[in-house]
């Protein structure tokens, strides 16, 4: 059995529930479904891209009020007037409301930082709910009621078991691109926003953009969530909109496994039925009436977070053998792959990168002082000193990390100054961390394709549709031919985070390839390599120097650098002590003594 | 709005001012030294007040019977430890201690004819019931997940909230509470009377907010407290213990959090569900202080004492509106400011 048969064998028992259950039980399968709408979007945006939010209630409330307001008032403002009476148009409306509300609070909110953002979404959550409820014409805190059903084809579906089918649909089709988008470049995007923003935004990945989407997605999951809500409710008040169902949406993520598409469904079943059942039995113990159920909610979080933070999602597939679950991403070798364009390279000899008079003061601290170094193509320069030199300080400057308190660098002849470190990717400039910055629970092949973001062009659309189809396979193609490359082509669908420390640096070397760079800047490429690795390694960057690459070396293995580079500089307290041929810098008397102390 | 209208907000404003400064301080308190933001903050001032006004009607609360529970389940676990790590008399004379504690509050509350006694024993009593439950509050929740993701950790903290909540509908039932105020006199200031129940709030802030100053700046527990919320892994190193300056932060903001649910008791009518909203605006002040300066913090806390009762007379619907939406801003302002790097967090 493969996971598309029981895929195919939940979406025949979805269909067939109304025929056999009781009223009551479809009701609870409505609410299952519209709970779980807005729980993906969270999934997607807490458990995907590492945002909290707290304030998801708030979006289903805008689509619900939406349709509420247009459908039942009486007489509209004139503008609105074309818009009566229809919950299709009231949803297209409130799309667009949605969209635009989501766009001035991402933009607004999704700058900030740690825990400001939940705390900011906690307060927009509650003004939105206190807005519900003191519009004009929204019914204050008695709500809207009378609202009309939605029709499809001309079939009513004034029942909960009509409109079933309607809302698992969209929920089941919501869960398709989801499950598409992440599974593209965009998505990889997405997913390096959780602990990989630096990485991402130096492989040429608009963050604050993959954030603004991902926020502007679970609004419209819950925006259209609120909508079929309101009409199959019929009625509409501000309670089920307030902070408290922002938080029980959360909590379902939590519960159900907040990084997995179907967590979301797992999590609003299981908290729904729990709720149900604890609403029943809870007062017969406690001898009287009340929302005791949250009791039990609060402490049953406490504890999943205690013991099992990852939820429900990760224990099932625990049980489902591995080699269901190595999904092969890649097509077979038969088919025509269009490969990637190239970028031209530089003419031999050219000058690439120039660090003119380069200086960064920390306060009193001169970490770098009046730095000038040249890199052309088809060379292999050194950067060399002892513990504390100010190395990586230069790398960050030369990387456009951070920028010079003086003098400038220059790539490629444009200066650097005011440039991020996305706009210097695009540039031509690759590079590698000197702490590895990878994403642990993807595979080595996505990771490396996070390179090679800036290569393809195919937007969230075609993504979510999965109509980029054939650019994919180009990047994973690009991903796995630098993979053979740098000799990790056996790993491809492992877990990046299972890989040995060396075998990481390596897969950041080949990450920084898939960006078809003319300039490679590796900070440490052979700390932690065996020998062997070593010498592979340096075979590689031979063979891309001949190719006209110009590569830029931050490294302490002496015998590495000394029988692979072309030119080194050596620094020392922030300035730059000696530059030369290996040979040179070797019989250096200012190099010995500083890396070996002076004959007093 | 007159002279007089003025005043009066003024009045308002600087009173609830001073009750979410004081949570605020509490906020940022338990938040530098454990990096937990204390969303339950406003549970123990509505456990505060509530329970004030039980005694104060003569009922024995059920809040008794809540932390003889809670220290059964803490002496419980110490047992557990101490099976583990071998037999220990001060620790059991402590568990003894501890245990006779709740004990000794159950019988008090059980037998005492509490509608009569002093006000100033009914606050004790309040305070007696409810300090003892932050520590073990953190113990039970907290501690286990003390080196987890801050994030996790707010999410525990939002959890134990929902909890509260509704074991505070269960203890106090859904009927809110109002307690007598503290004296009935009354100060005429020119045309204006001056409620003296403001007056007590500013005072016991004023006094509460020095105390805290001096016993952050010159005792020696205070001193430690600051380093573990500097650096942590310092103060561990420097043989200080993490777990007591978690218990230690968490009973001061039980302390607070009550005090201030006795102190507005008698001003504002609070349900068992109002905690939120005042814990909120706590944060508030607290984020205008960057959670990080106590006096900013304060005076933002002020701040949205005095904005909450004047939009109370312009706009009196849009009251939270207004509050809450102030934040944005100065979320805004901490997070571009503030060079914080997210990757190193993770």
């Amino acid at each position: 059995m493969k996971p598309r048969h029981l895929l195919i064998g939940f979406i025949v028992l979805l269909a067939l529930a109304p025929l056999v259950l009781p009223t009551f039980q479809i009701t609870l399968l409505n609410y299952i479904g519209l709970y779980a709408l807005v729980v993906l979007g969270l999934v997607l945006l807490t458990g995907v891209g590492g945002m909290t939010s707290f304030g998801q209630a708030a979006f289903v409330g805008l689509g619900s009020y939406t349709s509420a307001y247009l459908t039942t008032t009486e007489q509209l403002p004139a503008w609105l007037a074309w818009s009566a009476g229809s919950p299709w148009i009231a949803l297209l409306i409130g799309i667009a409301l949605t969209a635009a509300v989501a766009l001035i609070l991402g933009a607004l909110t999704l700058r900030l930082s740690g825990h400001y953002l939940p705390l900011g979404t906690i307060a927009w959550g509650i003004s939105l709910y206190y807005l519900f409820g003191t519009l004009d014409g929204l019914g204050g805190h008695t709500g809207v009621s009378g609202l009309p059903p939605i029709s499809l084809f001309g079939l009513v579906l004034d029942q909960g078991e009509k409109i079933y089918y309607l809302i698992w649909a969209v929920l089941l089709g919501a869960i398709f691109i989801t499950q598409n988008l992440l599974n593209s470049r965009e998505g990889r995007a997405i997913r390096a926003l959780k602990g990989g923003q630096l990485m991402a935004e130096s492989m040429g990945v608009n963050t604050f953009r993959s954030k603004l989407i991902v926020f502007l997605i679970s609004a419209l999951f819950a925006a259209v969530s609120g909508w079929l809500y309101a009409h199959t409710q019929r009625f509409v008040n501000p309670t089920p909109f307030g902070l408290s169902m922002g938080i029980d949406y959360l909590f379902m993520a939590l519960i159900g496994g907040v990084a997995s598409v179907w967590g979301a469904l797992i999590g609003a079943g299981v908290l729904t039925m729990l709720k149900q059942w604890l609403q029943d039995l809870l007062p017969y113990l406690l001898g009287s009436d009340g929302q005791y159920e949250t009791i039990v909610f609060g402490l049953l979080i406490v504890l999943l977070m205690q013991r099992a933070p990852g939820g429900i999602w990760p224990f099932l597939m625990r049980l489902v053998p591995a080699r269901f679950k190595q999904r092969r991403l890649l097509r077979e070798q038969s088919q025509q792959v269009a490969a990637l364009a190239h970028r031209a390279l530089p003419e031999q000899g050219q000058v690439i990168l120039e660090a003119r008079n380069v200086t960064r003061r920390f306060g009193g601290l001169v970490a770098n002082n009046n730095m000038n170094l040249k890199i052309h193509a088809g060379e292999i320069l050194a950067l060399i000193g002892p513990n504390g030199a100010g190395k990586s300080t230069m790398f960050n400057q030369l990387s456009a990390v951070d920028t010079p308190t003086s003098g400038e660098v220059l790539f490629r002849g444009e200066s650097l100054t005011g440039k991020s470190s996305r706009e210097v990717a695009k540039m031509g400039m690759s590079r590698t961390f000197q702490h590895v910055k990878l994403l642990p629970t993807m595979s080595v092949l996505e990771n490396v394709a996070i390179g090679a973001h800036l290569r393809g062009d195919k937007g969230i659309v075609s993504s979510a549709l999965h109509l980029e189809r054939a650019e994919e396979q180009s990047l994973l193609q690009e991903a796995k031919r630098q993979l053979e490359r740098v000799g990790l082509g056996d790993y491809l669908y492992e877990e990046a985070g299972s890989l040995a420390l060396g075998q990481q640096r390596i897969l950041e070397i080949a990450r920084a390839l898939c960006a078809d760079p003319c300039l490679l800047l590796l900070d440490e490429p052979a700390a932690g390599l065996r020998y062997k690795e070593k010498q592979a390694l340096a075979e590689l960057l031979q063979k891309l120097r001949g190719e006209g690459m110009a590569v830029l070396l931050v490294e302490h293995d002496m015998d590495f650098v000394m029988g692979l580079v072309d030119r080194i500089v050596v620094m020392e307290f922030g300035e730059k002590i000696a530059e030369g041929l290996p040979e040179e810098i070797q019989k250096n008397p200012a190099v010995l003594e500083a890396y070996l102390g002076g004959v007093e | 709005m007159n002279f007089q209208i003025a005043v009066l907000l003024g009045q308002d404003g600087v009173t609830n001012g001073a009750i979410y400064a004081l949570l605020a301080l509490s906020i940022l308190l338990v938040f530098t030294v454990t990096r937990i933001l204390l969303i339950p903050q406003g549970e123990f001032v509505t456990y505060g007040a509530l329970t004030m006004a039980a005694i104060q009607s003569g009922h024995p609360t059920a809040l008794a019977w809540m932390l003889l529970a809670l220290m059964l389940i803490d002496c419980a676990l110490d047992l557990r430890t101490m099976l583990q790590n071998g037999f220990n008399m001060l620790k059991m004379r402590w568990i003894g201690l501890k245990l006779g504690y709740a004990l000794l509050l159950c019988v008090l509350i059980q037998t005492l004819p509490l509608a009569e006694i002093p006000m100033v024993a009914q606050a004790l009593l309040t305070l007696g019931l409810l300090v003892p439950m932050g520590p073990i509050i953190y113990r039970l929740f907290f501690q286990p997940i003390a080196s987890a993701p801050a994030l996790v950790l707010l999410i525990v903290s939002i959890a134990v909230h929902v909890a509260m909540v509704g074991i505070g509908l269960l203890l106090f039932g859904p009927e809110g509470g109002r307690t007598k105020p503290f004296s009935d006199a009354g100060f005429s200031l020119g045309p204006v009377l001056l409620k003296s129940q403001t007056l007590w709030v500013i005072l016991v802030s004023i006094t509460l907010i020095i105390l805290l100053f001096i016993a952050f700046e010159r005792t020696l527990y205070g001193k430690a407290l600051r380093a573990a919320a500097i650096n942590r892994m310092g103060a561990r190193l420097m043989g200080i213990s993490p777990v007591f300056a978690g218990k230690a932060t968490f009973a001061m903001a039980t302390f607070i959090g009550a005090l201030s649910g006795i102190l507005i008791a008698p001003i504002t009518t609070l349900y068992f569900d109002s905690g939120f909203i005042i814990s909120l605006k706590g944060f508030v002040g607290a984020i205008i202080g960057g959670l990080a300066s106590y006096p900013v913090a304060a005076v933002g806390a002020l701040a949205v004492g005095l904005i909450e009762a004047f939009s109370m007379f312009w706009a009196s619907n849009y009251k939270e509106i207004i509050v809450f939406t102030l934040i944005i801003p100065f979320l805004l302002w901490r997070s571009l400011t503030s060079r914080h790097v997210e990757e190193e967090e993770e």
